[in-house]
C-alpha cells in the first residue's frame, strides 16, 4: 500500500493536522482511490470484492446467531430450532449464515481458478498467492467447525470422522485427537472448543485478508493479458472505475445468494443434520459439505489411512508450490494454447472428484477416484513443469492497451479530457 | 478406543459394506404441493386437517417437541383462532412447578406451552414401542430425503424442487403392503415399499375412514377420507411444523430479489456512464492470432 506515492492532500486544517499524525486518509486514498487498476479486468476480478463482502456478511450474521445459540451438547440443537422458530427473523439470519458459507466457497473457488487460468500466482505475486492459500485453509477449518455447531447427526459424525483423521499421524496422532475432542470421543467439550474457535478464526481470516490485500497493492493486479501495466494508458484509477464495477458485481452475486436463502435454503445441507446428534446411531453415508467433496474423494482414494490424510493435505499444500512448478514464462492462459486444454481438463477432474466424493466408496467409484487423484497430482507435478518447456506460447501484445483496443480502434487510447490521470508506474 | 478408531477409519476408507444398496429403494412419486414454488403457500384447510390426523393418529406415539399451541394461531400456519387454540391447549394436562411448597403439579395447558410428549422420556418411548423410540415429528420433512442422483440434483435447483422430504414422508405413509414372495420380514418389523431396506418398526398407521374430516353442506366430507388424503394432509402439516416461516420466507425472497434486480440494473447503467469517461469498458484481451513466435 505504501508503494504508491499518494496524491492525497488534506483540504481542511483538521485534515492536515490529523494526516501529519496518522496518515490513514492518505493510505485509503492511495490504496482504494488512486490505486491504478488494469483497464481490461473482467468480472472474474470482482470476486475479491465479493469475498470481502461474504466475509463481512458471515461475521455479521454469525455475531447475531451467537447471541441466541447455546454451545452445549444437550441444548445446541434446540437453540438452533429456537432461532429458526421464535427469534424474529432468526430463520433469515441462520439461512443467510448457513448458505453464506456455501456462497463464500463458490466465490473463493472462482477466485482460485481465475488465478490458475491467468497465472496470477507467478512472480512477483507469490507471497500474495500463498497468503490466499492460507486464507483458504482457514476458511476450511472455520466452515468445518461451523457445521458441527448445530449438533445434528451429520455435525456429530462429520466431526468424528474428520477429527479421527489426525490419529493417523504417527506418535502424536492420538494425543492430538484427544486434545481436539477434549476427552475420549466427540462430545460437549468438543462442541465448546469448536464454538470458541469458530468465533476466533474468521477474525484471523480478516487479518490474513489485510495482508493479502497489502501484498496485492505492491505489484498491483494481474489482468487477462498477464502483462504488467506499462503506462498510465493501461490503467484507470480504482475509484470510481473498479469501485462501481465491484459494487455492481457484489449486488448481482447477492441475487444468486438470495435465491438459495429464500427458495432452496436446505438444498446445500444434509437432511441428516435435522436429526439431533446421536452417538449410538451412525448415518448410512457420512458425507461432508459440497465444498469439501473433492478433497474427501482424494482422502478415500488412498487405501491407507495415513496415506489418505497425506494425499488430502498435499492436495492443497501443493498449490503453494505452483509459482515454481509452473515453468512457463507466460502468465495468461490466453496465450498458452496447450495449457488452456490442460486447464479445462483439470477443472473437469476437480468436478469429477467432487461428485465422486459424494458417492459411497465402493466399486468403480473407488477406481475412478484413484484415477482422478493421480491426474490431480500429475497436473501439478508433471504437466505444469513440462508444459513450460514444450509449449510455444502465442505472441504477447506490447501493452494492455494494444491488446484490448490497439488493433481494432487504431490506437485510440484514452480520449482527451478523460478523468484517468496518468500514473508513473503500475 | 483403538477399536472404534479403526472402525471409523474403515468407514472413511470405504472398507465396510454399506447397510443397503441405494438402488433397491424405490423413488417416491413427486406430488403437487400448495407450498411448492416461489409463491407457494400452505393450504389452511389442509393444515387443519393434517393437524387433526397428527392429533388423532400420530400423537399417541410421536412427540412434536418444538411446536407450541400458540404456533397453531400464528400467521402462515393452520391459523386456528385464538379461542380455538386456548380451548385446545386446555384439553391437555401440562406438568408445571415447583410451586411455593416445592411440589410439581399438573395444570391445564396454555397457548404458550409446547405439545406434551406422549412419553416422559426416550427410554419409556422405546420400551413401549418394541425397543426403538418413535422419532419426534417436528422436523420430519426436513430430516428425511431420498437420493436424487445425476442430473436431477442439478435440475432441482432451477425448478426449486425442495419437497423431497414431503414426497418421501407421504410415500412412506402410503407405502405399506404385503412383503413380496421370498422376503422375510423380521419379528416386530413391517414391510414398507419406500422405507430404505423395506423393514420399518412402525406398523401401518393410517387406514381409510379412520379420521373424520369436516363436512360440506351436503353432509359429505370436503375431501376423501382415504389413506392417501390423510398422508398428504399430515405431511403438509408436518412441513409447516418443520418450516413455520416458509410463507414469510418466500414472500420476503420475492421482494428482496425484485429489489436487488432493480438495484443491479441501476448500478449497471451507472457503471456504464462512469466508464464512458475513459472511452467505455474494454475487457479481457484481443484474441491472439494463432501464429507462433518465430
Amino acid at each position: 500500500m505504501s508503494d504508491h506515492p499518494t496524491t492525497y492532500v488534506p483540504k481542511s486544517a483538521f485534515g492536515k493536522w490529523f494526516e501529519s499524525r496518522l496518515p490513514i486518509a492518505g493510505l485509503i486514498h492511495s490504496s482504494f482511490i488512486a490505486f491504478p487498476v488494469p483497464r481490461n479486468l473482467t468480472y472474474f476480478w470482482t470476486f475479491g470484492a465479493i469475498l470481502v463482502f461474504m466475509l463481512v456478511a458471515q461475521i455479521v450474521t454469525g455475531v447475531f446467531l451467537a447471541m441466541y445459540y447455546t454451545p452445549n451438547a444437550g441444548m445446541a440443537f434446540q437453540s438452533v430450532e429456537h432461532i429458526m422458530r421464535d427469534v424474529n427473523y432468526g430463520w433469515l439470519i441462520r439461512y443467510l449464515h448457513a448458505n453464506g458459507a456455501s456462497m463464500f466457497f463458490v466465490a473463493v473457488y472462482v477466485h482460485i481458478f481465475r488465478n490458475f487460468y491467468y497465472g496470477s500466482y507467478k512472480a512477483p505475486r507469490e507471497v500474495l498467492y500463498i497468503l490466499g492459500v492460507i486464507i483458504f485453509l482457514l476458511m476450511m477449518a472455520t466452515a468445518f467447525m461451523g457445521y458441527v455447531l448445530p449438533w445434528g447427526q451429520m455435525s456429530f459424525w462429520g466431526a468424528t470422522v474428520i477429527t479421527n483423521l489426525f490419529s493417523a499421524i504417527p506418535l502424536v496422532g492420538e494425543t492430538i485427537v484427544s486434545y481436539l475432542w477434549g476427552g475420549y470421543s466427540v462430545g460437549n467439550p468438543t462442541l465448546n472448543r469448536f464454538f470458541s474457535l469458530h468465533y476466533l478464526l474468521p477474525f484471523m481470516i480478516a487479518g490474513v485478508v489485510i495482508l493479502h490485500i497489502w501484498a496485492l497493492h505492491v505489484p498491483g493486479q494481474n489482468n487477462p493479458t498477464g502483462i504488467p501495466i506499462k503506462s498510465g494508458k493501461d490503467a484507470v484509477p480504482f475509484t470510481p472505475y473498479a469501485t462501481i464495477k465491484d459494487i455492481f458485481a457484489v449486488v448481482v452475486f447477492m441475487i444468486f445468494f438470495a435465491y438459495w436463502v429464500f427458495y432452496m435454503p436446505n438444498y446445500l445441507g444434509h437432511a441428516d443434520n435435522y436429526i439431533p446428534a446421536n452417538p449410538a446411531v451412525t448415518p448410512a453415508h457420512i458425507v461432508p459439505e459440497w465444498y469439501f467433496l473433492p478433497f474427501y474423494a482424494i482422502l478415500r482414494a488412498i487405501p491407507d489411512k495415513l496415506g489418505g490424510v497425506i494425499a488430502m493435505g498435499s492436495a492443497i499444500v501443493i498449490w503453494c508450490f505452483m509459482p515454481w512448478l509452473d515453468t512457463s514464462k507466460v502468465r495468461s492462459t490466453a496465450y498458452r494454447p496447450l495449457y488452456k486444454q490442460f486447464f479445462w481438463i483439470f477443472v473437469i477432474v476437480c468436478f469429477l472428484l467432487g461428485w465422486l466424493g459424494s458417492r459411497p466408496a465402493e466399486g468403480w467409484y473407488v477406481i475412478a477416484s484413484q484415477i482422478c487423484t493421480a491426474y490431480y497430482f500429475a497436473h501439478f507435478l508433471i504437466i505444469l513443469p513440462v508444459l513450460g518447456f514444450v509449449e510455444r506460447p502465442l505472441p504477447l501484445p506490447n501493452s494492455i492497451l494494444e491488446s484490448v483496443m490497439g488493433v481494432q480502434k487504431g490506437g485510440a487510447g484514452i480520449p482527451a479530457g478523460a478523468n484517468a490521470e496518468p500514473h508513473s508506474k503500475g | 478406543m483403538m477399536k472404534r478408531t479403526l472402525l471409523i477409519a474403515a468407514a472413511v476408507l470405504g472398507l465396510s459394506a454399506p447397510a443397503f444398496a441405494a438402488g433397491e429403494t424405490p423413488v417416491p412419486p413427486q406430488l403437487k404441493w400448495s407450498f411448492q414454488g416461489p409463491f407457494g403457500k400452505f393450504d389452511r384447510a389442509q393444515l387443519q386437517r393434517g393437524f387433526k390426523v397428527y392429533r388423532e393418529v400420530c400423537a399417541s406415539c410421536h412427540s412434536l417437541n418444538y411446536v407450541a399451541f400458540r404456533n397453531l394461531h400464528q400467521p402462515g400456519g393452520p391459523e386456528f383462532s385464538e379461542a380455538q387454540v386456548r380451548a385446545l391447549a386446555a384439553e391437555y394436562k401440562v406438568q408445571d412447578g415447583p410451586n411455593e411448597a416445592g411440589d410439581m403439579f399438573e395444570r391445564p395447558g396454555r397457548p404458550a406451552d409446547r405439545f406434551p410428549a406422549p412419553f416422559p422420556n426416550e427410554n419409556a418411548a422405546a420400551s413401549a414401542n418394541g425397543g426403538k423410540a418413535p422419532p419426534d415429528l417436528s422436523l420430519m420433512p426436513k430430516a428425511r430425503t431420498y437420493e436424487r442422483g445425476f442430473p436431477w440434483f442439478i435440475t432441482d435447483v432451477f425448478r426449486q424442487y425442495s419437497e423431497n422430504g414431503a414426497d418421501y414422508v407421504t410415500a412412506l405413509l402410503t407405502g405399506y403392503e404385503e412383503a413380496p414372495q421370498g422376503f422375510t420380514v423380521p419379528q416386530g418389523g413391517h414391510y414398507n415399499h419406500y422405507y430404505p431396506g423395506h423393514v420399518i418398526a412402525m406398523p401401518k398407521p393410517l387406514s381409510d375412514g379412520q379420521v373424520e374430516y369436516p363436512k360440506n353442506e351436503a353432509g359429505q366430507p370436503q375431501v376423501p377420507e382415504t389413506v392417501d388424503q390423510y398422508a398428504r394432509d399430515v405431511t403438509a402439516f408436518l412441513t409447516w411444523t418443520a418450516e413455520p416461516h416458509l410463507e414469510a420466507r418466500k414472500r420476503l425472497g420475492f421482494q428482496v430479489i425484485l429489489f436487488l434486480l432493480v438495484l443491479s440494473g441501476l448500478l449497471y447503467f451507472t457503471k456504464k456512464k462512469v466508464w464512458a469517461r475513459v472511452g467505455g469498458e474494454v475487457e479481457g484481451h484481443a484474441t491472439p492470432p494463432m501464429t507462433h513466435n518465430p
